[in-house]
């Protein structure tokens, strides 16, 4: 099988420094639940709560935060067919479609990531979730309307359990040498 | 969940505050008491009504690999590939799908080169070929859940 190279993304102006990952360290799990929540960081950590919050607005103004949010589960709030909609569609085309289907207001996610023929056509990724099949499969369609006649194939990958869900974590500061 | 833990659940999907009380500031907001509204947090956390609280880090933005792999397992292994596949550190998240290719995880490592040689030792120890599906580009999305 062909081998691809991992995505890497990197940005030296944004790249965080070594107190940002200690902050990143600190706060990937959540934040305290008490009301001065960026002191409670700072003295943790033995910095200036000034600093903490500078530091964390620059890294959410660089994208290194995406945001500071309280994450609901899908299942909880009903949310139980989750699926991954797969579609083939022309390369050339692809920039312009996916940043449409991806303004659509029920899409959670979507990409553009390379095929796998024979047995993967589909070039975009687009996860969307409903409360129950009928309503997920609307949305599938709604997708297929505004794709029109780009779509040479597509396929609904329904999530039936997750088998392990630990997120993406930063690796312990001291582990991290990547400069 | 009731309407107040809904009205909570809806503004905090995004924009919590970087200030010395964010909680007072969003209580505020919502007419609720600071103590309150940390209690609700707690409380939706505890019940698993939401699955964290705090900043989402873009870790790619940190200068670490990812990749988003399937293989198809056959049925009557497939809980003993899943465990086979989980017991990698490297495996953040893994969902079973109903296609032929039956089991989807993500692989987060510190280079390339290490996403590489765990996919090869996910084919060794699972006895499946593992297929890598790399990102050309990301859209951006801004799904707000209605709670």
């Amino acid at each position: 099988m062909s081998r691809h190279p991992a995505t890497v993304v990197g940005d030296r102006g944004c790249r965080p420094d070594a107190v940002d990952r200690r902050i990143i360290a600190a706060t990937q799990a959540g934040l305290p639940l008490t009301a001065r929540p960026y002191d409670a960081v700072a003295e943790r950590l033995g910095l200036p709560a000034a600093e903490v919050r500078r530091r964390l607005r620059y890294m959410m103004a660089c994208g290194v935060i995406r945001r500071i949010a309280l994450v609901p589960n899908h299942y909880r709030l009903g949310y139980r067919a989750n699926a991954m909609s797969v579609w083939d569609l022309p390369d050339t085309r692809i920039h312009d479609l996916g940043q449409r289907v991806a303004a659509l207001p029920f899409v959670s996610h979507c990409y553009h990531r390379r095929r796998q023929p024979p047995i993967w056509p589909y070039n975009l990724f687009a996860m969307v979730h409903g409360h129950n099949r009928d309503e997920t499969e609307a949305m599938v369609d709604a997708i297929a309307d505004l794709l029109g006649e780009a779509v040479r194939g597509r396929a609904v990958l329904y999530s039936s359990r997750i088998l392990k869900k630990t997120g993406l974590r930063l690796p312990a500061p001291a582990a991290l040498s990547l400069e | 969940m009731d309407a107040i833990d809904r009205l909570i659940v809806d503004r905090l999907q995004s924009d919590f505050p970087i200030t010395q009380q964010p909680f007072a500031d969003v209580a505020a907001e919502l007419g609720l008491t600071e103590d309150e509204l940390i209690d609700r947090i707690d409380g939706l956390l505890s019940a698993d009504t939401a699955s964290r609280f705090g900043p989402l880090y873009n870790v790619e933005r940190m200068g670490g690999a990812f990749m988003l792999c399937a293989l198809s397992a056959p049925e009557a292994e497939f809980d003993q590939i899943a465990a086979v596949v989980n017991s990698f550190p490297e495996v953040a998240h893994n969902y079973a799908r109903e296609h032929g290719l039956n089991m989807w995880f993500v692989l987060a490592a510190e280079t390339p080169q290490r996403i590489d040689e765990v996919t090869r030792e996910i084919e060794t120890a699972s006895g499946c070929q593992v297929y890598s599906f790399p990102k050309e580009e990301e859209f951006c999305v801004h799904l707000r859940l209605k709670p």
